[in-house]
């Protein structure tokens, strides 16, 4: 039971992916084309929505299910493995059009072949952590 | 029920991504869709081998319960909550990929030239999948995050990681589809 409202929260995400066609790697194309406004629209009203909830509990000091205020971690400072990783990230991304959560979402709406890119994307990330003390950060 | 059947706006979509941000903060959780790849690395047992998955992974069993939901919401909505609208793609977007071979682009989720039983059983086809994968699985590791994490989460809460992660993602996207996409497909 304990873990319930985390299946509802992904079956949430999932139908207003596929509903908005941001799991469409068409949409994603035409995104990195500039030839149209939708997911530079979905992405936009998703941050400016976040802004205004992560301002307001910070003011109301909105307290989570644990009893703890509501918090953002912050990610490290740092500057080339956020350019670089992002830029070999935005690749991947752009080559089949899907992130890390439509690959999965793909895969629920028959898309099969998404299998092979979750696979491969396994193994990327072992191969980072396998070269990770190996990089710069 | 025309509203639901249809696609969804995207002054609709977005806000409502937000609230799955905003629900898992609620549950003491994170927005994080990329690190689910690594949990799985480390239940799969790769930390017998290599530091970086040493992780406890029962403690990131949250994630990958969102992520069989979000399997199950693409079931969801793809059985019960779609018409046969195709996607309204710009015409000099449907035009280009014409161009490329590409027939009828927008009437399904995605192109079966990438994902279609044909495609995947060509070398070169299969090729662009794995390579794809390799991309994304690397990639958002070595930047800690990816459109969740760091374009939604870590943009909301103003983070300067992020927006040089997203300016990443940008980089990188421009990169293969103007430069890239054109000579291989």
């Amino acid at each position: 039971m304990k873990y319930l409202k985390f299946l509802f929260v992904g079956i949430i995400f999932g139908i207003v992916l596929v509903k908005s066609e941001a799991v469409s790697w068409y949409r994603i194309y035409e995104m990195f084309r500039f030839q149209s406004f939708h997911m530079y629209g979905i992405i936009g009203t998703a941050i400016a929505t976040g802004v205004i909830f992560l301002q307001i509990s910070k003011k109301k000091h909105f307290k989570n299910l644990l009893g703890l205020e509501i918090n953002v971690p912050k990610k490290d400072s740092g500057f080339v493995r956020y350019i670089i990783g992002g830029s070999i990230f935005g690749l991947g991304w752009a080559l089949v059009g899907a992130c890390p959560g439509p690959m999965y979402i793909l895969l629920g709406t028959g898309v099969y072949s998404m299998i092979i890119v979750i696979l491969a994307a396994l193994l990327g990330t072992l191969i980072y952590g396998a070269l990770k003390n190996k990089l710069p950060h | 029920m025309e509203y639901i059947l249809n696609p969804w706006p995207w002054y609709i979509s977005g806000p409502l991504i937000a609230l799955v941000m905003a629900t898992l903060l609620y549950f003491g959780k994170t927005f994080a869709m990329s690190s689910n790849l690594a949990t799985l690395c480390s239940m799969a047992g790769a930390g017998k081998f290599i530091n970086f998955f040493k992780a406890d992974w029962t403690e990131k069993k949250w994630n990958l319960i969102v992520v069989l939901g979000a399997i199950l919401g693409g079931f969801i909505a793809k059985t019960f909550l779609m018409n046969d609208t195709a996607i309204d793609l710009n015409n000099k977007t449907i035009k280009e990929l014409n161009d490329f071979g590409f027939i009828n682009p927008g009437k399904t989720i995605v192109p079966n030239e990438l994902f279609g039983l044909e495609a995947i059983t060509s070398f070169h086809g299969l090729l662009i999948l794995i390579i794809g994968g390799v991309l994304i699985g690397f990639g958002t590791r070595y930047a800690g995050g990816c459109t969740s994490g760091h374009a939604i989460t870590g943009l909301s809460s103003f983070q300067k990681p992020s927006l040089i992660a997203v300016i990443g993602f940008f980089i990188g996207g421009l990169i293969m589809t103007n430069l890239i996409l054109p000579y291989i497909l």
